[in-house]
C-alpha cells in the first residue's frame, strides 16, 4: 500500500489513541487537586479517601497518556520528515518548550505525589499534585500552539525553501489559539467531571460509600456545568474563527455545496457525493450566518465556489476535504456536546435541590453518559484534522509533501501493525484496572483474583 | 563568543548526558529486577527504589528529541526517518516499560505481575541496547545522500561497531543499577545487588576497554581527538577502574559517582567526535550533516536558547530536590511500598 495512506492512518490512529487518555487527565488532575485542597483545609481524612481514590483512577489512566505521547513527540521525524525540514524551524520550538516546561513539571511531581503521601507536609502534597494539573495543562497549551501553526499559520516567513519563524509571540498569540486552547481545556475538564459523576452514580445506586459519591458528585456537578458552558461558548468562537481562516472546512462541516447569504444551517443533510450535490436536507434558515457573524446575514462560502477559488490561488488540484466524515463528526461532536449541556445542568439543580437518588434509573444514565465526552474529543478532533485535507499545514504545505521519502510503505505498515497491537493489548489491560478499581471504592483494597484473569499477553511484542 | 549553534550543540549534549545518567541506572535496575528479586516483596523493593523517578528521567530523552527538532530540524528528520525502524522498537520498549511500573501492583495475580515484571526487564534491556547502537552509529557515520536523507536500510544500522555500542551499554548500565541497588536497598537485596556489582565491573572495564579500541577503529576520533584524545575520555575511563576498588571497599556512594562520569564523559567523547557534525555520512564528507547546514534560524535558535537558559535550571532544581526527598532506603515493608 501507499507510503502516504499509511503514514496518514497511523497518524490518525496513534493521535486518537493518544487523545482518548489526555482530556481525562486535563481534568482529573485538577479534580483531585481540589478534593485534596479540601482535605489540607478541613483536615478530614475523608478528603483523603476521597482524592487517593479518584488519584488512582487517575493514574492508571495517566501511564497511558504519558507512553502513547512520546510516540507523538517521535513520529514527525519517522513518517512526515518533509514537514519536519519544513515547518521545523517553527514547529519544533512549541514541541521543545512542552517538553521543558510541561512534561518535567508533571512527570517529576507525579512522581513525588504518589510516593510521597509519608514524606511530605500535606500542604506540600496537595501543591505537588497542583504542578502536575499545572504541568498536563501546560502540555496542552503549547501542544495547540503547534497545532494552531497547522490550522492558521502566522509569524513566519518563508525562507531558504523553508517555512521560519519571524515572530514568536504571533506564534502564541495565534487567534486559533485563543479559542482552541479553552475549548480543549474545558473539554478535558468536562471528561473529567463526567467520569466522576458517572462513578459516583455507580456506588450511589449501589448505597456504597454514599457520603463520598455525593460530594464527589457535587464537586462534579459544579466543574462539569461551568465547563461544559464554556466548551460551547468557546466551539462558537472558534466556528467563528474557521469561517474566517479555513472557510473550506465550514463548508464541508456545513455540506454548504453553494455560497448562501444569507447561509442556512444543515440539520440533517443526506448528500450524493458522487454528484456533489444534495439529495434531502433539512435547514435551518439564516442559522449559519448568525453562529458565523452574530448576525442574520452575511455570506457563508460554499464548497464549489472554493474549490474554484483555490485552484486560482494555489493552482489545479483537489481543495475539498472528506465532506461525509467532516459533516458527521462535526455533527457528533455537537450532538454529544449538547447532552452533555442538558445532563450537567440536571445534574446541578439535583445537587442544588438536594434530589439525590431519588431517580435511579436517570442516575444510571450518567454512568453511560461517560462516554459521550469521549464521542465528542475525538469526533471534534477527527473534523479539525479532516477537515484541512488537502493542507498539512492550511495553504502553505500539502499532506503528500509531507512525507518521509525514504521510509518504504512496507516499513510504515510493519510499525502501523505494531502500534496497533500493542495499544490493543493495552487498552483492555487499562479498561480491566479502571472497571476494577472504580467498582472497588475507597479504601478498600480489591479483591484478589488468584487465578482467572484476562492477562494480555505481550509475548514476541516487548 | 561562542555562536548559537554551538551553544545548542552543547544544550543538546547536555541533554543527552542527563537522560543517559539518569535513565541509566532505572534501566540497569529494571534489568535487574526478575534476578535480584527473588519473591514479590523484594522485587516491589527494587521496582520502588525508581518509583519516584523513572518518569521523569525519562523526559530528558523527550526534550533531547523535542529541541533536536527545534534547534536542528534537518537533524531530526535524518536521523528519525533514517533510524525508523531501531526507533519503532525504542518506542514499544519505553511504552511497554512504562506501562509496566504503573500497572504491575494493581493486580494480586502472581502471573499478571510477573507478566509485568518481565515486561519491565525486556523494555529496559531493548532500550538500552537501541541507544548504544544508535549513538555508535551516529559516531560511526551512515550512509546519507546529498538530500540529506538516509540511504541505508535496517541492516547497516547492525553492523559490529554499533553491536558492541550496544551491547557495552547494557553492561555499563547493569552495573550502574547494581551500585544503585546497593544505595537504596537492605538486606538480602542489598547483599545481591553488591555480589552483583562485584561480579560485573570486570566484564564492563573490559568491555569498555574493547569499545574504545573498536572506536579507534570505526570512526575518525584519530583525526578529531588524536592519539592522545584528551583528558575527558580518559578521566572516563580512570573513572570506572576507580570504581572498581570502591566496590569492592563497599563505598557505595563513590562508586556510584564514578558511574556517573564514565558514562558522562563517554557520551561527552561521542559529542566531541561528532562536533560540528551531527550525523556523519559515510558516502561523502560534503553530506555530513552539520550545526550549520542542519539548524534552525538565528531568530529560532536565539529564542529558544533564552527559554532554555532559564528553564533547564529551574527543572534540573526540583528534580534535584525529588531525588532529596526519596534519598533514604526503601523499606521492605510492603505496606510502606506503593508500586
Amino acid at each position: 500500500m501507499d507510503a502516504i495512506i499509511l503514514a496518514r492512518l497511523q497518524f490518525a490512529v496513534t493521535t486518537i489513541y493518544h487523545f482518548f487518555f489526555v482530556p481525562l487527565t486535563l481534568g482529573l488532575s485538577v479534580i483531585v487537586a481540589i478534593m485534596e485542597t479540601l482535605y489540607v483545609g478541613s483536615g478530614r481524612e475523608f478528603y483523603k479517601d476521597m482524592a487517593k481514590f479518584w488519584g488512582k483512577l487517575f493514574l492508571i489512566n495517566f501511564a497511558l497518556g504519558v507512553v502513547t505521547g512520546i510516540v507523538m513527540e517521535f513520529q514527525f521525524g519517522m513518517n512526515w520528515s518533509e514537514y519536519s525540514r519544513f515547518v521545523g524551524d517553527i514547529f519544533g520550538a512549541p514541541l521543545a518548550i512542552e517538553a521543558l516546561l510541561a512534561f518535567f513539571l508533571e512527570s517529576t511531581f507525579l512522581g513525588v505525589w504518589i510516593f510521597g503521601w509519608e514524606k511530605l507536609s500535606k500542604g506540600m502534597h496537595a501543591a505537588a499534585i497542583w504542578l502536575v494539573a499545572l504541568g498536563a495543562n501546560i502540555s496542552a497549551l503549547w501542544i495547540l500552539i503547534a497545532n494552531s501553526f497547522m490550522q492558521e499559520p502566522v509569524g513566519f516567513a518563508i525562507r531558504n525553501g523553508r517555512a521560519e519563524m519571524t515572530d514568536f509571540f504571533a506564534l502564541l498569540l495565534n487567534p486559533n489559539v485563543l479559542v482552541q486552547f479553552p475549548h480543549t481545556v474545558f473539554a478535558g475538564f468536562t471528561t473529567g467531571a463526567f467520569f466522576v459523576m458517572g462513578i459516583s452514580t455507580y456506588h450511589l445506586l449501589k448505597k456504597k460509600n454514599l457520603e463520598i459519591f455525593r460530594q464527589s458528585f457535587q464537586i462534579a456537578a459544579i466543574i462539569g456545568t461551568i465547563a461544559i458552558i464554556m466548551v460551547a461558548l468557546n466551539g462558537h468562537g472558534q466556528a467563528q474563527e474557521m469561517v474566517r481562516s479555513q472557510p473550506m472546512k465550514m463548508a464541508a462541516a456545513e455540506a454548504l455545496w453553494e455560497t448562501q447569504n444569507p447561509a442556512s444551517f444543515s440539520l440533517l443533510t443526506i448528500g450524493d457525493l458522487a454528484q456533489r450535490k444534495d439529495v434531502f436536507a433539512i435547514r435551518v434558515p439564516r442559522l449559519l450566518s448568525l453562529l458565523a457573524y452574530n448576525q442574520l446575514n452575511g455570506a457563508v462560502k460554499g464548497i464549489h465556489n472554493l474549490q474554484a477559488e483555490y485552484e486560482s490561488k494555489y493552482g489545479a488540484g483537489n481543495y475539498i476535504p472528506p465532506v461525509a466524515v467532516t459533516y458527521w463528526s462535526f455533527r457528533a461532536m455537537v450532538g454529544a456536546g449538547f447532552l452533555l449541556l442538558i445532563l450537567a445542568l440536571y445534574a446541578l439543580f439535583n445537587v442544588m435541590g438536594g434530589m439525590f437518588e431519588t431517580r435511579p434509573r436517570v442516575l444510571k444514565f450518567f454512568t453511560w453518559a461517560i462516554a459521550l465526552p469521549y464521542i465528542a474529543n475525538t469526533s471534534g478532533w477527527m473534523m479539525t484534522e479532516l477537515g484541512r485535507v488537502p493542507w498539512v499545514v492550511y495553504g502553505l504545505m500539502k499532506i503528500e509533501d509531507a512525507v518521509s521519502p525514504t521510509v518504504s510503505g512496507g516499513a510504515v505498515l510493519t510499525t502501523l501493525i505494531g502500534f496497533t497491537l500493542i495499544y490493543a493489548v493495552l487498552i483492555v489491560a487499562d479498561v480491566y484496572l479502571l472497571v476494577k478499581y472504580a467498582k472497588a471504592g475507597p479504601g478498600t483494597p480489591p479483591p484478589v483474583d488468584a487465578e482467572g484473569e484476562p492477562t494480555p499477553s505481550l509475548e514476541g511484542i516487548s | 563568543m561562542m555562536d548559537l549553534n554551538t551553544i545548542w550543540f552543547i544544550l543538546i549534549a547536555v541533554l543527552y548526558v542527563g537522560f543517559f545518567v539518569l535513565e541509566g541506572f532505572d534501566f540497569g535496575v529494571g534489568m535487574l529486577l526478575p534476578f535480584l528479586g527473588k519473591d514479590d516483596g523484594e522485587r516491589r523493593v527494587i521496582i520502588n527504589t525508581i518509583g519516584p523517578h523513572w518518569d521523569g528521567n525519562e523526559v530528558w530523552l523527550l526534550t533531547a528529541g523535542g529541541t533536536t527538532f527545534a534547534a536542528f530540524p534537518n537533524w531530526y528528520a535524518t536521523l528519525f526517518s533514517g533510524f525508523y525502524l531501531p526507533l519503532f522498537l525504542l518506542l514499544l520498549a519505553l511504552i511497554v516499560r512504562g506501562v509496566a511500573f504503573e500497572f504491575r501492583s494493581k493486580d494480586d495475580n502472581p502471573r499478571w505481575r510477573n507478566l509485568w515484571d518481565w515486561s519491565i526487564f525486556a523494555g529496559s534491556l531493548v532500550s538500552a541496547l537501541l541507544l548504544g547502537v544508535a549513538f555508535a552509529n551516529l559516531v560511526r557515520g551512515v550512509p546519507i545522500d546529498a538530500e540529506m536523507n538516509y540511504v541505508g536500510g535496517f541492516f547497516n544500522l547492525l553492523n559490529l561497531y554499533a553491536l558492541i555500542g550496544g551491547i557495552v551499554t547494557i553492561m555499563v548500565f547493569l552495573l550502574y543499577g547494581a551500585i544503585f541497588l546497593c544505595m537504596k536497598t537492605n538486606g538480602d537485596v542489598m547483599q545481591r545487588s553488591k555480589e552483583t556489582a562485584r561480579r560485573l565491573w570486570l566484564p564492563v572495564v573490559i568491555g569498555l576497554v574493547i569499545f574504545l579500541i573498536a572506536t579507534y577503529l570505526s570512526t575518525d576520533i584519530l583525526t578529531k581527538l588524536g592519539v592522545d584524545p584528551g583528558v575527558i575520555p580518559l578521566a572516563g575511563m580512570a573513572a570506572v577502574l576507580v570504581a572498581g576498588y570502591f566496590i569492592h571497599s563497599g563505598r557505595d556512594g563513590w562508586a556510584f559517582a564514578m558511574l556517573v562520569i564514565t558514562i558522562a564523559f563517554a557520551l561527552v567523547t561521542m559529542f566531541m567526535i561528532l562536533y560540528p557534525r551531527v550525523m556523519v555520512s559515510s558516502l561523502s564528507p560534503d553530506w555530513s550533516l552539520t550545526i550549520y547546514n542542519a539548524s534552525s534560524s538565528p531568530y529560532t535558535l536565539r529564542t529558544m536558547t533564552i527559554i532554555a537558559l532559564i528553564f533547564v535550571p529551574v527543572v534540573m532544581l526540583y528534580q534535584g530536590w525529588s531525588y532529596w526527598v526519596f534519598r533514604r532506603r526503601i523499606e521492605s515493608k510492603t505496606e510502606k511500598l506503593v508500586y
